[in-house]
């Protein structure tokens, strides 16, 4: 039972779809426009491209399948800090990437802590370079992210399924079976699709800890074609290759996609979790994945806090504007991901092309966007408006995956309800859905702002003296040989990014708005 | 789009106020030349203040990416004179450029006639390393490849020290690059996409040596007293990096650019680069170079392939490259 769309949002809908495909088509096409002779596709494309499916996939199956033990011990468990815990151990997935890798190296590294304690007990040092580092660093971006998506799958299992498996005395495997199986096997494809994409477009990570050429991913040959080569054409048949295999990967996911269940729930407390061997290994599941992502971030911030006195006025200045793109940024977030997720409420296409940002490389609609821009207007005017927008739509897919499975679920629950009492479209949303979707949408642009805070991507080709954001004048430090400086400047924007996930998430999501 | 009208209509407004006034110089750098402790804003005080006109910097990035920005921009550019391509790019971005037209006597280890690129500072690249670890360096490529030292390098198809080193073997060896690349291989801890990373793993302790300048260690000299860093002397010879300046030739100012590029060959200009730009300056300042400068190692043999020898060696090169490091 759905009801049709007030004709305002149907209009608000075409103008977000419209700006999305611009963005992301028509960046690719004035690229491809601008491109003199046809591409040809060579034998180091091709081992490219294995080398690119083959990471997103390790990394994908690697991140997800971690998540899932971590992901339930938290849901279940309730202890002192496991708010605070939750939103710390998401912060690796809203780091700019240069950082997360040092902050990984100095634990994992050839001098880090961890061969360190290695040579101690007298085991050889292990090495991260290679594809197993590269796998590393991507689930140590990715597995917060994946533990969120999987939290709020759990977080949707009606409570009354939990009281009627334990007052069945189920044991863990018919409950997996029966309750928390069906659960997954719906959050699951999607999240794998989510992470196969970031590592998709993956480029510094792969290269600096990949080892070599042999760690050579597509959106790197995309860098190569535009900057030394010039080779317009080559970049745009790369990244037409890049976004098909993306755009097979959603296809897949929406033939995998189980329709949200047909048991309704009515959003009761959920019976205590049991106790004995699972409450140890759900301890020991939290313990192990705090290690792996928080003793990185420390070790950031001890390289970085003695420096924070010392950094200069234009640092400053950067981080103000950070914080203005992140605002616009996340406003802009705000309708594209509102507008979509009512619309999605009762038709497929806006989940498809909310998702297909991120399928396009960065550097193609960064470059695309200039090639549009530059005729009309200086394009270092647009910078940050630019910025903040490229940022929104790369931010909408995950806020997409948030905020949809949520917003479905609302409806299976009270759709039949509400239509019986007869509410208007407004009441519905304002009564209904907004409680349900307040929890994600805190998160979505909570995770956009942090996103948009950290991003290097689009602004660097905009970007003129004068408009630096912070994450570029961390780059600029660290490319003085001031690396002091450079650590004391990441430790600021990992402050700023956090602090603004945690202010929106709890603006919006509400005080208890921990998953 | 509101933004994009909004931003033209500011735009227009200020542009029109600032064209009552002054002419406009439109340079093209890299960032890290206009970084506050770049060169950029010391040359732009000194050149503004005989030129009666405004100095902007544009910089989108490295030199790899300024070259790319120049040409999507094409004819519609509104740059004026481009600062710091080097030798690997020039022969790319010669057919855009007019004669710069200053003759003026040059401190390189080279000959250098170009009528349309003039060098404003230059240094040798070297692989940099720490005495404390590293007591006794290599001397030579088969030396390191021999050692047991790890090193990190740049990618060649990222940037612009990852394509010099490419260049590096290619003049010492020719030929026999590919085998000095299969036998570095195993040295090779990992490849990153710029100089930065590189240096920050090298200065973390990751790897024993990086890919840098001859001229790094007075960086740690001068602005930290830290004279622990050193660059290994090869046998073969040091690659050169000759950083260049060039007057666009569809500069609309192009009095004022030929102005600029006596400017920066200049004492005014040359004496900020040094401590600015950690490079040598092309024309040896009247007061002569710091005590930090002095201490480096300075190769015999400088090994430099013409711009046209090198744009046409780096495609054949890079595959050797990839196919060496690859196995």
């Amino acid at each position: 039972m759905t009801r049709a769309a007030p004709p305002l949002l149907k209009g608000a809908a075409v103008l977000v779809a419209a700006a999305l495909v611009l963005l992301n088509l028509g960046a690719l096409a004035a690229v491809a426009w601008r491109a003199e002779g046809g591409a040809g596709w060579g034998a180091a494309d091709w081992a490219a491209l294995r080398f690119t499916l083959w990471q997103a996939c390790l990394s994908a199956v690697f991140s997800v399948a971690l998540a899932i033990p971590v992901a339930r011990a938290l849901a279940r468990r309730r202890f002192a800090g496991r708010g605070a815990l939750i939103v710390l151990m998401g912060t690796p997935f809203i780091l700019p990437v240069l950082v997360a890798v040092i902050g990984l190296l100095a634990v994992m590294g050839r001098n880090g802590l961890m061969n360190d304690l290695l040579a101690l007990a007298g085991l050889p040092r292990l090495s991260i370079y290679g594809l197993q580092g590269v796998v590393l660093a991507h689930v140590f971006f990715n597995l917060p992210l994946a533990v969120r998506l999987l939290l709020q799958g759990w977080a949707r299992i009606p409570a009354e399924h939990l009281r009627l498996a334990a007052a069945l005395g189920f044991g863990a495997s018919a409950r997996f079976r029966h309750v928390e199986g069906p659960m997954l096997a719906r959050v699951v494809p999607g999240a794998l699709a989510v992470v196969f994409l970031i590592c998709l477009t993956s480029f510094a990570v792969a290269l600096t800890l990949g080892g070599g050429p042999r760690a050579t991913t597509l959106e790197l040959a995309i860098y190569q074609a535009f900057r030394f080569d010039f080779d317009l054409g080559h970049a745009a048949l790369l990244a037409a290759v890049q976004a098909g295999i993306g755009l097979a990967a959603l296809l897949l996911l929406a033939r995998l996609t189980l329709p949200e269940g047909r048991v309704a729930g009515l959003d009761r407390l959920a019976p205590p979790a049991p106790g004995g061997l699972a409450r140890v290994l759900d301890g020991a599941a939290i313990g192990a994945s705090a290690l792996f992502l928080l003793v990185p971030l420390g070790m950031v911030l001890i390289r970085g806090l003695p420096w924070l006195g010392d950094l200069s006025a234009v640092v400053w200045w950067a981080a103000l504007r950070s914080v203005a793109t992140a605002a616009l940024s996340t406003a802009l977030l705000a309708v594209f991901a509102g507008v979509l997720t009512l619309i999605a409420l009762t038709r497929r296409w806006p989940e498809a092309l909310g998702m297909a940002a991120l399928t396009a490389s960065p550097l193609v609609i960064g470059t695309g966007l200039f090639l549009i821009v530059n005729p009309w207007v200086d394009p270092a005017r647009l910078a940050l408006p630019v910025t903040a927008l490229v940022n929104a739509a790369m931010a909408l897919p995950f806020a997409l995956r948030a905020l949809l499975p949520a917003a479905r679920r609302a409806e299976a629950d009270f759709a039949r309800l509400s239509a019986s009492l007869g509410l208007s479209a407004g009441a519905h949303a304002r009564l209904v859905l907004w409680p349900r979707l307040r929890r994600p949408a805190g998160f979505a642009l909570g995770l956009g702002a942090a996103l948009s805070m950290g991003d290097l991507g689009v602004i660097v080709l905009f970007a003129q003296t004068g408009n630096e954001t912070l994450p570029m004048q961390m780059h600029r430090l660290m490319g003085a040989y001031r690396s002091g400086e450079s650590a004391g400047a990441a430790v600021l924007l990992l402050a700023l990014s956090l602090g603004a996930f945690v202010a929106l998430e709890r603006m919006v999501g509400g005080r208890d708005a921990e998953t | 789009m509101r933004y994009p009208t909004l931003a033209a209509g500011l735009l227009m407004a200020s542009a029109m106020a600032a064209q009552a006034q002054t002419p406009v110089l439109h340079v093209l750098t890299y960032d890290s030349f206009v970084a506050e402790w770049g060169p950029g804003p010391q040359i732009e005080a000194a050149f503004e203040a005989e030129c009666g006109c405004d100095l902007q910097f544009a910089a989108p990035g490295d030199a790899a990416a300024m070259l790319s920005r120049l040409m999507l921009e094409g004819a519609r550019t509104n740059v004026d004179v481009v600062v710091g391509l080097d030798t690997n790019l020039t022969a790319q971005a010669a057919p855009l450029m007019a004669p710069h037209g200053v003759e003026t006597a040059l401190d390189l280890p080279i000959t250098w006639e170009d009528p349309l690129f003039l060098p404003f500072d230059w240094s040798w690249f070297a692989f940099v390393y720490d005495t404390t670890r590293t007591p006794t360096p290599p001397a030579s490529f088969r030396e390191l490849i021999d050692s047991d030292l790890s090193v990190v390098i740049q990618d060649p198809r990222s940037s612009t020290p990852g394509l010099g080193l490419l260049m590096w073997v290619k003049a010492a060896y020719g030929d026999e690059a590919a085998a000095i690349w299969r036998g570095l291989a195993p040295r090779i801890l990992t490849v990153t996409p710029g100089w930065s990373e590189a240096y920050g793993l090298f200065l973390e302790g990751e790897a024993d040596m990086v890919l840098s300048y001859t001229t790094s260690p007075a960086y740690h000299v001068i602005a930290e007293g830290d004279a622990t860093k050193a660059a290994a002397r090869f046998d073969e010879g040091h690659y050169l990096q000759v950083e260049v300046a060039s007057i666009v030739g569809s500069t609309d100012q192009p009095d004022l650019a030929r102005q600029f590029m006596a400017f920066l060959a200049s004492d005014a200009a040359q004496a900020i680069l040094p401590e600015t730009n950690w490079m040598y300056p092309a024309v040896t300042p009247e007061g002569g170079l710091a005590e930090g400068f002095q201490g480096l190692i300075r190769p015999e043999t400088s090994l430099l392939f013409p711009a046209d020898e090198a744009l046409a060696l780096r495609d054949p090169a890079l595959a050797e490259w990839r196919e060496a490091l690859a196995q």
